[in-house]
């Protein structure tokens, strides 16, 4: 077998499937979950199989690393509710965070990065208050990002705290303004289930509706495997009576029923061996997605490059695109 | 990548990939008596490539990779290649390791117990762990000591010894029969010279050790010692670990523990002969 993504996406599906590893087979897989930062995830699909102890001590690792990771967001979260709380805001939590919070399958196992919280688009300067007065501080010096992140972004220039070196991103909106789909950001926190401390996070429909935005609607699909394995699990959980309905009737309320119908077929296809009917250019996605040598290096660099484009693509109208790439370029940018 | 090779220094597994094939060639050979990785599975990957593909010929230049990287970190010239695969392992440990707390540190071991020697670069660490060496204690590494969070004990990570400038002759002198690497100039940290573990380091890897002294030697002072309380020792380790703060609960536990049942000691020394009666007279006494 050709070592590449699909090797993780196996294993993910069919943890028993590794039992016809050899050590080459396993060194890829091991180097292709760490860069495609599903280890730990990978660690709690193998649980309980027999495996080479090598590999078994490695997992232990990565899950003491991803249960430490999930203390650690938890209390980012808190510090980041005792900052906002007394503004009375409603603040919901997103992504990793907001699944290690609920207990949700997709959280098991799962790497964690920055902070990242809605709140209402207008009280946005009040939430930035706040956050500052609390010991968080500006990460871009650069005058034309800070500037291009207020003027367009859906989100703040990120923070980090200066204590903690924990970054946090303060959302508004899901998309960025200058997207062509503008999921009602207002909808989501008036839906928003609240948890024992205050926060709340998305409902459902809409943890799967942000996750198919952010994974098809906003960026280059970097790091693609494991928000496709979100929305895997996020479905897995969720499956019941009329959810399939009430899902499309809110992915169309967001304006994401392309989107959503895409992370369905891409999820069959990598996830849950069922056979899937592609279509359009789903073949494109799924080599972007497993873009990964058996070293975990990124490879098939056009098309990388070709998704990159799209990603800006997406973000902005032509004029602006054009202008803010040619900034970024003569600053030496280079997509990688 | 198109050329590979695979070795495990104490507990650790690691597969180094290389563009060209001198790095990867100069590991085999100084590292021709270390076993593989464990069911040849390695822990970590180090990539050694051309940031662009012409650089693989034209004024070739390596950069470091691996399954952890610093994105800023600067290329190397294709000679001192070994050099960037020792620093890409060192950085997979670094950034990676997470199954014991990493202390930037030598260490040596002598009848089951082990010194543990740390202080920043240049304070002579890696000079004072060849010369233990060469006095009969066995080397268990010059660059990180490997303390397991359930015993408490040290496991060896004995990889090449990296001497850098004055060091390198000390050791040459004091250990004639080595077998050393090339010599590296201009590097980033001066002239450096790898210095391959005798065989019994090698043979006893395996083996951890009971942490049994702390020392925070001093190159370049008259000779001097004084005992170092617990909590300044406590802060200056967990400045001296890479991963403290990543292992969470764990890290803090198995610092107080080292902290609160190990003697520790700065000494100041002008230098390596002088250090090394020291050392003696020290561990003589505990």
């Amino acid at each position: 077998m050709r070592h590449d993504g699909r090797l993780l996406a196996a294993a993910l599906r069919d943890p028993g499937s590794t039992a016809a590893l050899d050590f080459a087979g396993w060194t890829a897989l091991l180097a292709i979950a760490r860069a495609e930062q599903l280890l730990g995830t990978l660690a709690h699909r193998l649980e309980g199989l027999p495996i080479p102890e090598a590999v078994r001590r490695i997992l232990a690792d990565a899950r003491a690393s991803a249960e430490q990771g999930r203390v650690v967001a938890l209390w980012e979260a808190e510090m980041a509710r005792r900052a906002l709380a007394p503004s009375g805001m409603p603040v919901m939590l997103l992504k990793g965070t907001a699944f290690v919070a609920a207990g949700l399958s997709a959280g098991r196992g799962r790497q964690i990065g920055d902070l990242d919280i809605l709140v209402p688009r207008d009280r946005i300067d009040e939430a930035e208050t706040a956050l500052i007065a609390a010991g968080w501080e500006w990460v871009k010096p650069d005058p034309y990002d800070d500037a291009y992140y207020r003027r367009w972004m859906h989100e703040l220039p990120p923070l980090i705290h200066r204590e903690r070196d924990r970054m946090i991103d303060v959302h508004h909106t899901i998309l960025p303004l200058t997207a062509r789909i503008t999921p009602d950001a207002a909808a989501m926190l008036a839906d928003a289930r609240p948890l024992a401390n205050g926060l709340r996070i998305p409902s459902p429909e809409d943890l799967l509706c942000h996750a198919a935005a952010h994974l098809f609607a906003d960026g280059d699909l970097a790091g693609g495997m494991r928000n496709l394995w979100d929305i895997h699990c996020l479905l897995d959980e969720f499956d019941g009576s009329g959810f399939a309905e009430r899902l499309e009737a809110r992915a169309r309320l967001h304006g994401l029923e392309a989107e959503m119908a895409r992370a369905l077929r891409l999820r069959a296809a990598l996830y849950t061996g069922e056979r899937s009917r592609l279509v359009g250019a789903d073949r494109l996605y799924l080599r972007r997605l497993t873009a990964r040598d058996g070293w975990g290096r990124q490879i098939r660099k056009a098309t990388r490059l070709g998704f990159y484009i799209r990603s800006h693509w997406l973000r902005m109208p032509p004029h602006l695109l054009a202008r803010h790439l040619w900034t970024k370029f003569r600053k030496g940018h280079s997509p990688g | 990548m198109r050329h590979a090779a695979s070795l495990r220094i104490g507990p650790i597994g690691f597969r180094i990939g290389s563009d060209w094939r001198g790095p990867v060639a100069a590991v085999r050979a100084l590292y021709s008596d270390y076993p593989q990785p464990d069911d040849d599975i390695p822990d970590f990957n180090v990539h050694l490539f051309a940031a662009r593909p012409w650089r693989r010929v034209l004024r070739p230049s390596v950069q470091i990779g691996g399954d952890f990287v610093i994105p800023d970190a600067a290329p190397l010239p294709l000679a001192q290649g070994l050099l960037a695969a020792e620093m890409g392992m060192n950085l997979q440990m670094a950034l990676g390791q997470r199954r014991y707390l990493l202390l930037h540190a030598a260490t040596a071991e002598r009848e089951g117990r082990a010194i543990l020697m740390t202080g920043i670069s240049g304070a002579g660490k890696s000079t004072l762990a060849a010369l233990l060496m060469a006095r009969g204690w066995r080397l268990m590494g010059d660059e990180f000591a490997l303390v397991d969070p359930a015993t408490g004990r040290v496991h060896a990570f004995p990889r090449l010894v990296s001497l850098k400038n004055e060091g390198i002759a000390v050791a040459e002198a004091a250990l004639p029969q080595a077998r050393f690497g090339p010599r590296l100039e201009g590097t980033p940290k001066g002239a450096i010279r790898h210095l391959v573990p005798d065989a019994r380091a090698i043979a006893a890897m395996a083996e951890p050790a009971d942490p049994a002294l702390i020392l925070f030697p001093r190159f370049g002072f008259e000779v001097a010692e004084r005992p170092v309380l617990p909590s300044e020792t406590f802060v200056r380790l967990t400045q001296a670990s890479t991963n403290y703060t990543a292992l969470g609960e764990r890290g803090f536990e198995s610092l107080t523990r080292l902290v609160r049942d190990v003697p520790a000691r700065a000494i100041d020394y002008p230098d390596a002969q002088t250090a090394l009666a020291h050392i003696e007279r020290i561990w003589s006494v505990l």
